[in-house]
């Protein structure tokens, strides 16, 4: 690991800086930091004048950054260190290098990749979706696939699911997205700056905030703005205001699975609530248009903080009374323990972050391991029920709801002067590099922004915490039975557009 | 007369009582809930509809909605429904009953796995396994009654000098056979905690899953062949129940009414106070009538001897 360079969050880094290494070193000291149990932030490609190069940075209690020119074909990582997997498909995919000796090689959206070279997974991508799409069989007179998706019944976006059963029981549960994939990362490199952060909050609709905070602080680090600690303030708010109205809609969805009405419905109009606060703080009940660089667009006032300051009042203990209807009413317990169980081991290996993370017994959250905004100076979550099962990560979410209601009080009670915001034209360094990194709602998120010598932006790169979690789904539902995938879906409730970008 | 009225009374109320249960869940959930006529129009939108039929399906899936209504619309034939002679009876008429509806529900298994769907088929197999168990508890309870009153026909179980009343000579043994037929009327009827009818999530659904392909009129037909097998159901627990053996038939059918909907809104209610079971404790549930049944057998064999 001696030869990565360390480096911090949000924090302006020049290119020449970053150690540039053999690629047979490069696998090595990934490996090694895997193998201390660093886990990968980002890991991608991207084109330097017409050389490819690999960049990844890596988490253990720091952050840690190395590259590499990229070979044609490399001894895959994942064959000794299961958490690289999806990264390595995805360099595959976007620009044709393949990983030798991957397990399961396979595309991750099914485009075509950008470096012009031929498809390593053979795929014509003129055809429709039939191309070279495997799915891993099990084979046996017993055993039934079960196909679901990827059009659903409800309003769910779009994914497809492979089961492979026997009876009831799951043995394998493949899953396959790639059907919202828009080229977000090609579209954040070709547009003008003002255009970025309409584009960041339409990543993953319901992490407007998060993804937009990432891009926000990027940015701000690589031209070097400072932001005023009112604005902080307000940043901090939207983004614990999202994680609580996602955090209670999935509560109530969760109880809806199981067919126990009444917390559902109350929870649907208590999360409306939630959202309301957000237009309130904003103007927007998903949080669009308040994060911007240099600031946020609405400053809040004595009025604001009054409205909030009440409304949290009410609604808390109602939060609580309705979280009890759930989680203390035995029939529910006998559907959410011991359902959809990730161990942490597996967890370990695959890198889950968020609460579904937490509820598998890795403690990291970004809010505490790498603070942005005003996270420094807040009292840390802590959740006692670890055991990775639907109850679980059930359990987390109404912790982190009531954690982050106290932030908000903390906030709410901080008198700090609020400056206006005024638009600024961003001049963006030449050669830097920047990786952010927040706590959002879902886990962590992650932009990586490269420029080139112009100061345009040569890489934009995204990670919705789903790009990791979506295995964790896949792992929970082994062994289950296939009418508890709803409810083990629910419980991780990860983004489909998120992770096709 | 009477026996005919009070057969097209009850066809022309049942599917005005399903509505109730719905209302009573969202009365718990604090929301308004349907109109109460909500399934008039659900029936009148689906039969001006047209059925869409899958190229791969046969003749089989087209009779599965016929065979599945017309079955459970015989079972209120036979039924002694709020104090009138049932329109057809003769001794032994119970077993050919539960016999017919066991082959409704075998052409509506047949339907669902003629589409050839996954989920059709999972939901099948479910069926199947579960109605099986739940048959146990039928026969249990035929049995029993047939040790308490020499009869095998639903006309002389709530009729004449020896009749099946919780107000009786068998309280005890009764509440066994209510708590057990509640149970039986739940899974069969595919009702929380075994099924949930509300969900939308095919990979947990028994009943539902199966109907998935049925459109237009054919599935106005299974759920009218639903809403009977319902109305039997708790008009079979209400007959039990129910104490007034009046001697005039509307104070009669009143009192059978209140009792057959005060059934429907227990329903709603432990619909709304239960979540629904895991797919593997369905089965354990689905014994427990067995059990009660058994246990009640066990009882009329010492103290009748």
């Amino acid at each position: 690991m001696d030869k990565l360079l360390q480096i911090g969050h949000n924090e302006k880094v020049n290119r020449a800086d970053i150690p540039h290494l053999p690629f047979d070193t490069f696998r090595r000291q990934l490996l090694e930091c895997a193998a201390q149990g660093g886990q990968v932030v980002q890991f991608f490609a991207y084109d330097d004048q017409g050389t490819i190069k690999l960049l990844a940075v890596m988490r253990t209690d720091k952050l840690y950054v190395g590259g590499c020119d990229a070979p044609d074909s490399f001894p895959s990582l994942t064959a000794e260190s299961e958490r690289f997997h999806m990264f390595e498909r995805e360099i595959g995919e976007q620009y044709g290098i393949k990983a030798e000796g991957h397990p399961w090689y396979k595309m991750v959206r099914y485009h075509a990749n950008c470096s012009g070279k031929k498809d390593v997974f053979g795929n014509d991508y003129r055809q429709d979706i039939p191309g070279n799409y495997p799915y891993f069989t099990v084979e046996g007179e017993t055993v039934h696939e079960v196909a679901v998706g990827p059009v659903h019944a409800g309003i769910i976006e779009p994914g497809h699911f492979r089961f492979q059963c026997c009876g009831e029981r799951v043995f394998h549960l493949e899953i396959q997205l790639g059907y919202q994939h828009r080229g977000v990362e090609k579209l954040l490199q070709s547009v003008p700056m003002k255009r970025l952060p309409i584009i960041a909050e339409t990543i993953a609709g319901d992490t407007t905030i998060g993804h937009g905070l990432c891009q926000a602080q990027a940015i701000e680090a690589l031209a070097g703005i400072q932001v005023d600690e009112g604005a902080k303030i307000v940043r901090t708010i939207a983004l614990e205001l999202e994680r609580i109205a996602n955090h209670i809609g999935d509560m109530g969805a969760l109880s809806l699975d199981v067919a126990f009405n009444p917390p559902a419905a109350y929870f649907g109009r208590i999360r409306g609530d939630y959202l309301n606060l957000s237009q309130v703080l904003g103007g927007n009940r998903f949080g669009r248009g308040l994060v911007r660089v240099g600031g946020v667009t609405h400053v809040m006032g004595e009025e604001q903080k009054k409205l909030l300051h009440d409304k949290l009042d009410e609604l808390t203990p109602e939060v609580e009374h309705v979280s009890k209807l759930i989680f203390f009413a035995s029939s529910v317990n006998g559907r959410f323990d011991h359902t959809g169980t990730v161990t942490t081991e597996n967890a370990e290996k695959i890198g889950l972050v968020g609460y579904a993370g937490r509820a598998s017994g890795l403690p990291y959250d970004a809010r505490i391991s790498f603070p942005t905004e005003c996270y420094k100076d807040l009292p840390a979550n802590s959740n006692g029920i670890t055991n990775g099962d639907v109850r679980s990560r059930g359990r987390v979410r109404f912790h982190e709801v009531i954690h982050a209601t106290r932030l908000i009080y903390i906030l709410l009670d901080t008198i700090i002067e609020a400056t206006p915001y005024t638009p600024q034209e961003v001049q963006l360094p030449p050669d830097s590099f920047v990786v952010s990194i927040n706590e959002a709602w879902r886990g962590e998120v992650s932009h990586c922004i490269l420029t080139d010598e112009k100061g345009t932006i040569l890489r934009y790169k995204v990670k919705d915490p789903s790009f990791h979690n979506w295995t964790g789904l896949a792992l929970a539902l082994r062994d289950e039975e296939i009418s508890d995938f709803p409810l083990c879906n629910k419980s991780f409730n990860l983004s489909y557009c998120g992770f096709d970008l | 007369m009477e026996s005919i009225f009070s057969f097209c009374f009850a066809v022309l109320i049942a599917p005005f009582l399903p509505v109730v249960i719905q209302k009573v869940k969202a009365f718990f959930a604090g929301k308004q809930g349907p109109p109460l006529l909500l399934n008039y129009y659900t029936l009148i939108k689906l039969l001006r509809k047209g059925s869409v039929y899958s190229t791969s399906t046969s003749f089989v899936f087209r009779m599965g909605p016929i065979i599945g209504c017309a079955t459970s619309m015989m079972m209120l034939l036979f039924f002694p429904l709020a104090g009138a002679a049932p329109i057809f009876s003769f001794h032994g008429d119970v077993i050919i009953l539960f016999y017919l509806m066991g082959l409704g529900r075998f052409f509506t298994i047949l339907a669902a796995l003629d589409t050839a769907s996954p989920f059709e088929g999972m939901g099948a197999a479910r069926e199947a396994f579960f109605s099986t168990l739940a048959e146990a508890a039928v026969f249990g309870i035929l049995v029993l009654f047939f040790r308490l009153t020499g009869s095998l026909s639903f006309a002389e179980f709530f009729t004449g000098n020896n009749i099946i009343n919780l107000i009786g000579a068998h309280t005890a043994l009764l509440i066994l056979v209510i708590v057990a037929l509640y149970i039986v009327m739940l899974t069969e009827n595919s009702r929380v905690p075994v099924d949930d009818p509300a969900t939308h999530l095919e990979l947990t659904m028994i009943h539902e899953v199966m109907i998935l392909d049925h459109s237009g009129p054919d599935l106005a037909l299974i759920e009218l062949g639903a809403w009977f097998k319902l109305l039997f159901y708790s008009s079979f627990l209400a007959k039990i129940i129910d104490p007034f053996q009046l001697q005039n038939f509307w104070l009669n059918c009143l009192c059978f009414y209140a009792f057959v909907l005060f059934i429907y809104i227990t329903i709603g209610t432990v619909e709304s106070v239960t979540a629904r079971y895991k797919m593997n404790m369905v089965p354990k549930f689905i014994l427990t009538p067995f059990a009660l049944v058994f246990f009640a057998i066990i009882f009329t064999m010492e103290l009748i001897k």
